[in-house]
């Protein structure tokens, strides 16, 4: 199993005939994803790689007969309308890859998705893989580097960073670890999904074994994490890995992601890693011991 | 995007929220004019963009105009976290009864706008909430129904506020509230808000913070305050090498090759994407090593991007080799930037196999990638060795100090 997508999600692509959506929608259709339809207003009536074009969600949506997702892919000031037309036309998961959206905006989105029951992955992330499944968005590259770097397997992958969920992936990939389902849950201060937010998903995926996540300073979706690991029990190890502690010591300097940025003493990587430690969540030095973690996490369990 | 709290409080004067009557001033000279014109006590803060200023010495009162030339003179030239102040303010000093707490800001966790009062203003709130959080209260509101005064009412009610104190803080939080929506902010906190000797109330210092991407839509109230497009107002000053940074960066559309952070180490690093420039940058320091830079890149970025990058690091006094690692790549081309470095190495005068310590980005393009920096002799790895490893051979490569 995996959670999110599989091979019988079929989305949209909103945006599509922009220059990295154009790649992204090869990737997506190489790798076997259902791309089965794209927006972009005032170019309805052609294709991308044979996906037919659309210029409303509406009509796409009556194209395709069921679309269950949409991957957004269009510039920053588009994204609310955008987001709100996918959710007003029935659309169950929302995938944000747009980077730099005001944090006002994506509130009114992720407030509007709550009331329609609207599932809500980024912004500024690269999306969701369940490996030999599907993929929706640009996680992995080319479907060739993406079946390098991820394996159908037994461990569910959270980052903050795109390009993370894909180097830890690969290196649990190496080490004989597939992953059921990976999430770049994105690198924005307000984002759909956070961690604590996916674990009953993952909780409730019988293929799932155990969770692997990457972490940054800022924000408080680590101690989220940590309160939800002490309130519930959970079945599933987990094993966290803390990016930028180097930051600890730049109070109100940005790296990186908009969210990455220590502005009191509960964002920085240090009380982070106290927290994560306390709920018994492991937190691997390096990304290299992260798969030594994992195996003697599931041994412990066995 | 943070305002220095005189340019803050011309924000609030906007939306009508009281304030201490006072000015700014540059030298010491109009600082002791001005106490004079306010014709009593004053206090004089330090303009700049850390917390922190009273413990600095960045506050001072006084209660003739010579006592406040002389106190400007000091604050002028005193250093707070290794920035001189842009100028000093003077505002008359009231006698207080009693300080208030207000914010409005972002809850991640709720993911609305919360509005956060205290009627233990004056001290850090976080600390407030963990030691006394029955004097916290806080109330979200919602980002698609109009704000109207009422939950700004509640949440001052639900402290205890009765009377004219209730109507007079909903009064300010509301109005702190229109302020936070009208400038698209992160963060509007007023701490401490003064209930002075005859009751009413002034805002005795205030922070906000504007979102990063929202500047362009208020370049109006920009301008007005002065504040020009270098000006990155993050935790210090950006130095000339991170605006040259900003400017590799705005080449072209394609992808992003800039971000530059400044440090004084003798190893460049050009590094990313976001989260792998972190890791990258971690195990650098781990391994002993001395950074000369943090940098982004990502997003598949231009040869031309790659390359200026390359050489403004190498640009950088002190400067001995570099270090191109990154993370495993989805949509950046690893050839690309292989061919943007060596580039930018080329062009600086140096030979690629020398000045380059190791060149580890994996992914997308990468055989094309390896063949051409095996042309130039540099020593590259796939992902078989760790980000980690990478950085601790570039490490060994460039010596440490």
């Amino acid at each position: 199993m995996s959670i999110l997508v599989d091979e019988s999600t079929t989305f949209i692509i909103q945006g599509i005939t922009g220059r990295e959506a154009v790649n992204m929608t090869r990737e997506c259709l190489d790798y076997g994803s259902q791309v089965v339809g794209g927006v972009t207003p005032g170019r309805g009536g052609r294709d991308v790689y044979g996906v037919p074009v659309c210029d409303t969600v509406k009509e796409a949506v009556a194209n395709a007969g069921r679309v269950d997702g949409s991957v957004i892919t269009v510039p920053p000031a588009f994204v609310r309308d955008a987001a709100f037309e996918a959710i007003e036309n029935g659309i169950r998961i929302i995938v944000i890859v747009t980077e730099r959206v005001p944090r006002y905006e994506m509130a009114q989105v992720l407030e509007l998705a709550r009331l329609r029951g609207t599932r809500v992955i980024g912004p500024n992330c690269l999306g969701v893989i369940s490996p030999g499944k599907s993929k929706m968005g640009g996680i992995g590259g080319p479907a060739a580097n993406t079946r390098q770097a991820y394996r159908a397997g037994h461990i569910g992958v959270m980052s903050r960073s795109g390009g993370m969920t894909t180097e830890i992936s690969n290196s649990l990939t190496a080490a004989g670890f597939g992953q059921s389902t990976a999430v770049s849950i994105g690198g924005d201060p307000l984002i759909g999904s956070t961690y604590a937010e996916l674990m009953p998903l993952f909780e409730a995926d019988a293929e799932t074994h155990a969770i692997v996540i990457y972490s940054e300073p800022g924000g408080p979706m680590d101690a989220q994490l940590a309160q939800w690991v002490k309130e519930n029990n959970s079945r599933l190890p987990i094993i966290a890995f803390m990016a930028g502690r180097f930051m600890d010591k730049m109070p109100g300097m940005r790296f990186g992601h908009a969210g990455t940025i220590v502005e009191g003493k509960q964002d920085t990587a240090a009380e982070k890693i106290r927290r994560l430690q306390d709920a018994g969540i492991s937190v691997a030095e390096e990304i290299s011991h992260i798969p030594e973690l994992v195996r003697q996490r599931l041994a412990i369990g066995d | 995007m943070r305002f220095y709290e005189f340019e803050a409080k011309r924000l609030l004067a906007k939306q009508r929220v009281p304030l201490p009557k006072g000015g700014t001033a540059k030298t010491a000279a109009e600082a002791k004019r001005l106490a004079a014109d306010l014709g009593g006590p004053v206090v004089l803060k330090s303009q700049v963009l850390s917390g922190g200023r009273m413990k600095a010495g960045g506050v001072k009162f006084a209660d003739t105009p010579e006592e406040a030339e002389a106190a400007a003179a000091v604050i002028l030239t005193l250093p707070i976290r290794d920035q001189l102040p842009v100028c000093v303010s003077v505002e008359a000093k009231a006698a207080v009864q009693k300080e208030y707490y207000l914010g409005v800001t972002f809850d991640a966790v709720a993911k609305l706008p919360v509005m956060i009062v205290s009627d233990m203003g004056g001290i850090d709130i976080e600390e407030v909430a963990e030691t006394h959080p029955q004097h916290v209260a806080k109330g979200h509101f919602s980002t698609l129904i109009p704000f109207t005064d009422f939950r700004a009412k509640e949440v001052v009610a639900s402290l205890g506020l009765k009377g004219g104190e209730l109507t007079a803080v909903t009064g300010v939080l509301t109005r702190l509230v229109r302020t936070f929506l009208a400038y698209d902010l992160t963060l509007a906190e007023i701490n401490p808000l003064g209930q002075l000797d005859d009751g009413s109330f002034a805002v005795l210092d205030c922070h906000l913070d504007m979102e990063e991407e929202a500047r362009d839509r208020h370049q109006d109230v920009l301008v007005e305050l002065g504040i020009g497009p270098d000006e990155t107002r993050q935790g210090r000053p950006p130095t000339e090498f991170e605006i040259r940074g900003a400017q590799v960066d705005a080449v072209d559309h394609r992808g992003v090759a800039g971000r530059v952070v400044e440090f004084d180490g003798n190893l460049g690093l050009v590094i990313g994407a976001g989260g792998g420039s972190l890791t990258i940058f971690d195990a650098v320091q781990k391994y002993g090593g001395r950074p000369a830079n943090y940098c982004e890149i990502g997003g598949n970025p231009s040869v031309k991007k790659a390359c200026e990058l390359t050489k403004l690091i190498l640009s950088k006094p002190g400067v001995d080799k570099i270090a191109v690692i990154m993370n495993v790549v989805s949509n950046t081309r690893v050839d690309i930037v292989a061919r943007g470095v060596i580039k930018g190495v080329v062009e600086s005068g140096f030979d690629p196999a020398e000045k380059i310590s190791i060149f580890r980005i994996p992914g997308a393009w990468e055989a094309d990638g390896f063949k051409i920096l095996e042309k130039y002799g540099v020593e590259y790895c796939d992902r078989s060795v760790s980000m980690s490893e990478a950085a601790r051979r570039a490490v060994e490569k460039v010596g440490m100090p």
